[in-house]
């Protein structure tokens, strides 16, 4: 067993325990902040995209930037050192701790030095080590990791960091408000702060020009550790650079804001060591004034590559490098929310972006461990404040992990039957899942005789250990006649239409819920658009998020080729399923060329988005059905969300009287084939839980809709009542 | 700087927890005493009209009085109307130590320096780094730690803040 699973191990008390309940108040707590911060800043769009543009360009002349950023500490009068790895950055450290003979040390909270596991090395070396920063320290005391890049010990409760306390230090007082236990740390750290030898903090950010290294804290720590004792050690990863103190601004503006809904930090040190303030010698007997004071101040930055210039070569890990770990992708997770960073974490990093840090410093084995919690729903893509396509990141590292797996016997059995363009060696579960069109155009051609057959036990019992797909889910039902056949063999209903549309039929919609399709085809006949459903394969959603990379782009271009000839033709695409949608509006970018997917992103509509566009350009809503008694419960995509396109839904059904109530939590935690796989069974039931809390009551009195098919399922196995497509609530009979 | 922005400033101390006072110089000593707790510190103030010489507020503070301090005074040289954020210099007269080490910090800053938002002061940061003043900390209403389980005031810095306002005469 490794150390990590061994901590890991120990930092996880089940799901439902404390951990998760206090990690899951706090994150959504942070989250929810976020999006109020965000909200009252008018310019916060432009600051991200100037963030953006400035780590761009920091990355792309990171060499000249070290070299800058050398020469300026030393003309301060502070010495730098480029470490390759964790060892070479530790043994300059301990070289650095020797010349001066210290043997205590007091840090300010560094992932960065957490990364190369710093305390263990200078603990063997015999110093003496404290972490300031609260949290920090009752990890240290718990002999845990973090399990968040900003709140360490978020998923510990105030009265578990008694009892540890209260274990460790055996106070005279009870420590049991958090204020007393404030009051305690401080204390006891704060002389241990006055004693130390030397001072290590992370940093930031470093600027290039003048050699300065910025801080964020609300603490005060860090300003103790750089400040009190006459030795101060920057630790930080080559990353951490940016030109001159000109470009820290929009860092400033978004990083607080995006961590955790604050405007601005407490303390935003920015310091360009060895900084003037007296190097005060709190040990010692003397009792000097601080003009007396007259200790030299030393500084040392020491700047970790371990792993960074190869991220920075290779075009898909690049990205990660522009993080400013806010922890805002961890926040917005809703996985995350409930399973926290031990279990959706690595070595040091957690949450969305910590499979591209994990890749690049430890390894593919490493962020494959937790990779698959990533569903795809793309969350955290509007909340990274420096704009990281942090789900494309988590497909590509997925897509790695499937070829390194050696082929086995299965591979034989299965290259025969799916048509993926995957080598052998390809994880069973994921070629299957990524498959899922085979699966269904098989499913729907002998339905319902497929149906019954996997309904039965026997058959259940064998997905479930072939492939994974757990046996308490329910499956799909495949309709024998597909909504292109219906399409084809209905005669046209629209003879002048004001719009030609070609509806796309994806997967489901084409195979399992062709209900959605009808309707879709028929809302938009009655608002006077001729609607052709040509027959065309999936859009390569399926294999993607299993990080089946290239049989996605195989569909993409077939997709493409075909839309693309009706878009020319003067048609407007129409996606009834978002998850596709999105596929063409956000992931096709990576997948086709900037041509072929400008033109379907630039020419494809979310099917409400485009019922509202013909409602406002004076199609006739009389034609659609209106409300018909019941209020209805309307839960939207994570897609949709990230998209911008959630609220044309809620907006038409407002425009046709119905009464709406919204759900307020984003995510139904299913995400495609995830909740089918046996494994990730009970978090996917565990983050809907959310969503039946509040559904659960109206779902007697109210028609429950949602948009994703996904959401659909889940929500058919968290409540009592069926679902269904809004659209179809609308469709004339 | 207008009478709007110093209200702004003060509505935005409040905001994060810290108190705040307006005066004229001739008010800034007696304004300076209700404020403070003793026993205090302070760094010498960068201003011409307005200094710590005749308080009471120990100067220069041996390294033990620093430490059992109940409270620091110190100049700022610039101040955040739309964030309630004074600025703390890196300085011999040891600021940083005495703006960091009690449990009260007292910020004097005149409102001719209030700028109104973060892009004006990060205009001034630039300006300063050009002169090689290079090291300065931002600080936003007293220290704070949310890690014991709910939002505590005073972490390892002051838990309490009071910025005194200079207005220039009329
Ligand atoms: S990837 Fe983005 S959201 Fe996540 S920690 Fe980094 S900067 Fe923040």
């Amino acid at each position: 067993m490794s150390e990590h699973e061994h901590t890991r191990a120990e930092g996880s008390n089940g799901l439902g325990g404390t951990e998760h309940n206090e990690l899951r108040e706090n994150t959504q707590l942070f989250n929810k902040q976020r999006y109020e911060a965000v909200a009252r800043v008018e310019d916060y769009e432009a600051y991200r995209t100037q963030a953006r543009e400035i780590k761009e360009a920091a990355i792309e002349r990171l060499p000249d930037l070290i070299e800058q950023t050398r020469q300026a500490v030393e003309a301060n009068g502070g010495s730098v050192y480029v470490a390759e790895d964790a060892a070479d950055a530790n043994q300059h450290i301990e070289g650095l701790l020797d010349e001066k003979g210290a043997d205590s040390v007091v840090k300010s909270k560094s992932m960065t030095t957490e990364e190369i596991h710093l305390n263990d090395a200078l603990e063997a070396a015999d110093v003496d080590v404290w972490e300031t920063d609260l949290g920090e320290f009752v990890i240290q005391l718990a002999k845990e990791k973090p399990s968040h890049i900003v709140g360490p010990a978020l998923h510990i409760s105030r009265e578990e960091i008694t009892e540890l306390f209260e274990a460790e230090f055996d106070p005279e007082e009870p420590l049991d408000t958090a204020e007393r236990l404030t009051r305690f740390a401080r204390d006891y750290l704060g002389e241990r702060i006055d004693a130390a030898d030397v001072g290590i903090t992370g940093a930031n950010f470093v600027l290039a020009e003048s050699g300065s290294i910025v801080l964020v804290t609300n603490e005060g720590n860090a300003r103790k550790c750089a400040s009190i004792p006459d030795t101060h050690v920057a630790v930080a990863g080559i990353e951490k650079i940016v030109p001159s103190i000109d470009e820290l601004h929009p860092f400033v503006e978004i990083l607080s804001r995006a961590s955790n809904g604050q405007d601005i930090t407490q303390y935003l040190s920015m310091l360009t060591p060895p900084v003037e303030t007296p190097a005060v010698d709190f040990r010692s007997d003397d009792d000097p004034t601080m003009s007396d004071a007259d200790g030299e101040r030393a500084f040392h930055l020491v700047l970790i590559d371990n792993g960074r210039m190869a991220m920075r070569d290779d075009e898909d890990l690049r990205e990660t490098l522009y993080c400013i770990r806010c922890g805002a992708c961890a926040n917005s997770c809703a996985n995350f929310q409930h399973v926290g960073g031990h279990e959706f974490g690595g070595e040091t990093y957690t949450g969305g972006i910590a499979t591209g840090w994990e890749a690049g410093i430890e390894g593919l084995d490493v962020a494959g461990e937790f990779n698959d919690l990533c569903t795809g729903c793309s969350s955290c893509v509007n909340a990274c404040p420096v704009k990281i396509d942090i789900p494309w990141i988590n497909t590509v590292v997925r897509d790695r992990r499937n070829h390194s797996e050696a082929p086995s016997y299965s591979d034989v059995l299965v290259d025969g039957l799916v048509p993926d363009a995957e080598p052998a060696g390809t994880p069973l579960q994921k070629r299957f899942f990524g498959n899922f069109e085979t699966v269904a155009k098989l499913g729907s051609a002998t339905a319902p005789l497929s149906n019954a057959i996997a309904g039965t036990g026997i058959a259940r019992a064998a997905m479930e250990r072939l492939v994974g797909v757990d046996a308490r889910r329910d499956l799909p039902t495949f309709e024998r006649a597909t909504l292109v056949e219906w399409a084809r063999d209905r005669p046209a209903q629209v003879t002048d239409p004001e719009r030609r549309v070609v509806l796309y039929p994806d997967v489901y919609t084409n195979y399992v819920q062709t209900e959605r399709g009808r309707a879709a085809v028929r809302v938009l006949e009655a608002l006077g658009c001729s609607v052709t459903v040509p027959a065309v394969c999936g859009s390569g959603r399926a294999p993607l998020s299993q990080g089946l990379v290239s049989t996605a782009r195989s569909k993409a271009e077939t997709v493409a080729d075909t839309l693309g000839g009706y878009v020319e033709e003067g048609d407007d695409v129409v996606v009834v399923e978002p998850s596709d949608y999105a596929m063409f509006q956000r992931e096709y970018e990576n997948l086709l060329d900037e041509s072929a997917y400008d033109r379907l992103a630039a020419n494809s509509y979310d099917v409400f988005e485009f019922v509202y566009g013909c409602l406002q350009n004076g199609a006739d809503s009389s034609a659609l059905q209106g409300p018909t008694g019941e209020g209805v419960a309307y839960h939207s995509h994570c897609q949709q969300r990230t998209l911008g396109v959630e609220s044309y839904t809620e907006a038409v059904l407002d425009e046709l009287g119905y009464d709406v109530v919204t759900s307020d939590v984003e995510c139904c935690g299913m995400a495609g084939s995830f909740g089918y796989k046996t494994e990730y069974y009970d978090v996917s039931m565990d983050v809907g839980s959310d969503l039946a809390d509040q559904f659960e009551p109206v779902a007697g009195e109210r028609t429950v809709v949602a948009s994703g098919t996904s959401c659909i399922e889940q929500l058919d196995s968290l409540l009592r009542v069926e679902s269904r497509h809004p659209i179809q609530l609308l469709a004339p009979n | 700087m207008t009478t709007g922005s110093v209200a702004a400033f003060e509505r935005s101390l409040a905001a994060v927890d810290a108190t705040s006072t307006t005066v004229t110089p001739d008010e800034f000593a007696d304004a300076l005493e209700a404020a403070i707790e003793t026993p205090a510190v302070g760094a010498p103030l960068p201003f011409d009209d307005v200094s710590l010489a005749e308080t009471s507020v120990t100067l220069d503070p041996p390294r033990s009085t620093l430490q059992e301090a109940a409270c620091g005074v110190t100049g700022s040289p610039l101040g955040i109307a739309e964030l309630g954020t004074v600025a703390v210099e890196s300085t011999a007269g040891g600021d940083e130590l005495i703006s960091l080490y009690p449990e009260r910090h007292v910020a004097v800053v005149r409102a001719s320096d209030v700028e109104p938002d973060l892009t004006a002061a990060f205009g001034w940061l630039s300006e300063q780094f050009e002169r090689g003043r290079q090291s300065f900390v931002f600080a936003t209403g007293p220290s704070a730690t949310g890690d014991m389980g709910a939002l505590v005031r005073g972490a390892h810095g002051p838990a309490t803040e009071h910025v005194i306002i200079i207005e220039p005469h009329e």
